[in-house]
């Protein structure tokens, strides 16, 4: 019965080790798609991501597609090359992993990708979820 | 008087409850179990090509060489002009690649042969995965039947276990490359 304070206190390490509390708040719908050959990002630090989605509103609507890098939208795509490459600068081995919307178009997609080859980030991850079967 | 003093007494050496102590941490327990998220991030690992310089063209690739999937706004799928459907991709990108110059239609060897996948601006991101997906599934399909040729039953995964452990080239994906050429769509 005494080492039960030790045991939950070790609990309470584990989580709050773990925990990784959540610092942005996406503003977009980012229903993943499914994929079979899917590979796991072990090295949370370098990864980045890009959010692409329909824009959630007020009342469940959704709005037009957007792209949101950390917390704010990006209006204009070809701002992304300069974010992504002070990214790189910071973090050589930078993945950025895509979350983007099932439902959202390629050409979106294909537009953010010039812009990272611009930056040079070479490295991405189309994040999706595992089949269900 | 006397029972005032030892009552004192009593108090200095009196000790911190500990019996509150497994319920603070236990609320601590759960205010962490409820915000923590394990959630391990998958997806398909891909690199871009590097961006070329302006004057510098692609390099050239034989139309042989080239499988070409192409998939429009509609979902549909076309591999190299036949009309077909994601499901064919697999076995065509495995046909493809190991053709070894056997059939006029498909590669001439297993290092030339390339994959090249095309969509409009309209096609949806999710048959994109899809068939993204189906080509990587080929490869798979092929680093485990080399891998199983070179005796290692638990197929690519053991392969790649044992050259981890004695540090050696991965000679299966230098065999076997993934070359997946992702074309622009056109403007439109």
């Amino acid at each position: 019965m005494a080492s039960m304070p030790d045991i939950i206190f070790m609990l309470i390490i584990f989580f709050m080790v773990t925990t990784v509390l959540r610092e942005t708040e996406i503003q977009v719908r980012t229903t993943l798609p499914r994929a079979e050959a899917l590979t796991k990002i072990d090295q949370k630090r370098l990864v980045s991501y890009v959010y692409m989605g329909p824009l959630k509103l007020a009342d469940n609507r959704l709005g037009d597609t957007s792209v949101q890098i950390d917390d704010a939208l990006i209006e204009d795509t070809n701002a992304i090359r300069n974010i992504m490459y002070r990214k790189l600068l910071e973090q050589p081995k930078l993945i950025v992993s895509i979350r983007a919307d099932e439902s959202s178009e390629m050409g979106i997609v294909i537009d953010v990708q010039q812009e990272l080859r611009e930056a040079g980030t070479l490295r991405i991850n189309y994040s999706s979820k595992p089949e269900i079967l | 008087m006397a029972g005032l003093l030892k009552k004192k007494k009593e108090r200095e050496g009196g000790e911190i409850p500990t019996a509150s102590m497994a319920d603070i941490a236990f609320l601590l327990l759960i205010f962490f179990l409820v915000t923590t998220t394990i959630n391990v991030d998958t997806g398909i690992g891909m690199t871009l090509p590097p961006k070329l310089d302006e004057d510098q063209e692609p390099p050239p690739v034989k139309e042989r060489n080239m499988l070409k999937i192409l998939v429009n706004a509609e979902g549909r799928v076309l591999i190299e002009d036949v009309p077909s459907t994601v499901q064919r991709v697999r076995e065509e990108v495995k046909k493809h690649t190991l053709n070894e110059g056997e059939d006029p239609r498909y590669a001439e060897s297993i290092a030339q042969a390339i994959v090249s996948f095309k969509t409009d601006r309209q096609t949806p991101y999710e048959i994109y995965i899809d068939v993204i997906d189906e080509i990587w599934m080929a490869y798979r399909e092929m680093w485990d039947a080399e891998a199983r040729m070179r005796g290692f039953v638990g197929g690519y995964a053991s392969y790649k276990e044992y050259i981890e452990e004695n540090d050696e080239e991965d000679l299966i994906r230098k065999k076997i490359k993934a070359q997946i050429s992702i074309a622009e769509p056109d403007a439109g």
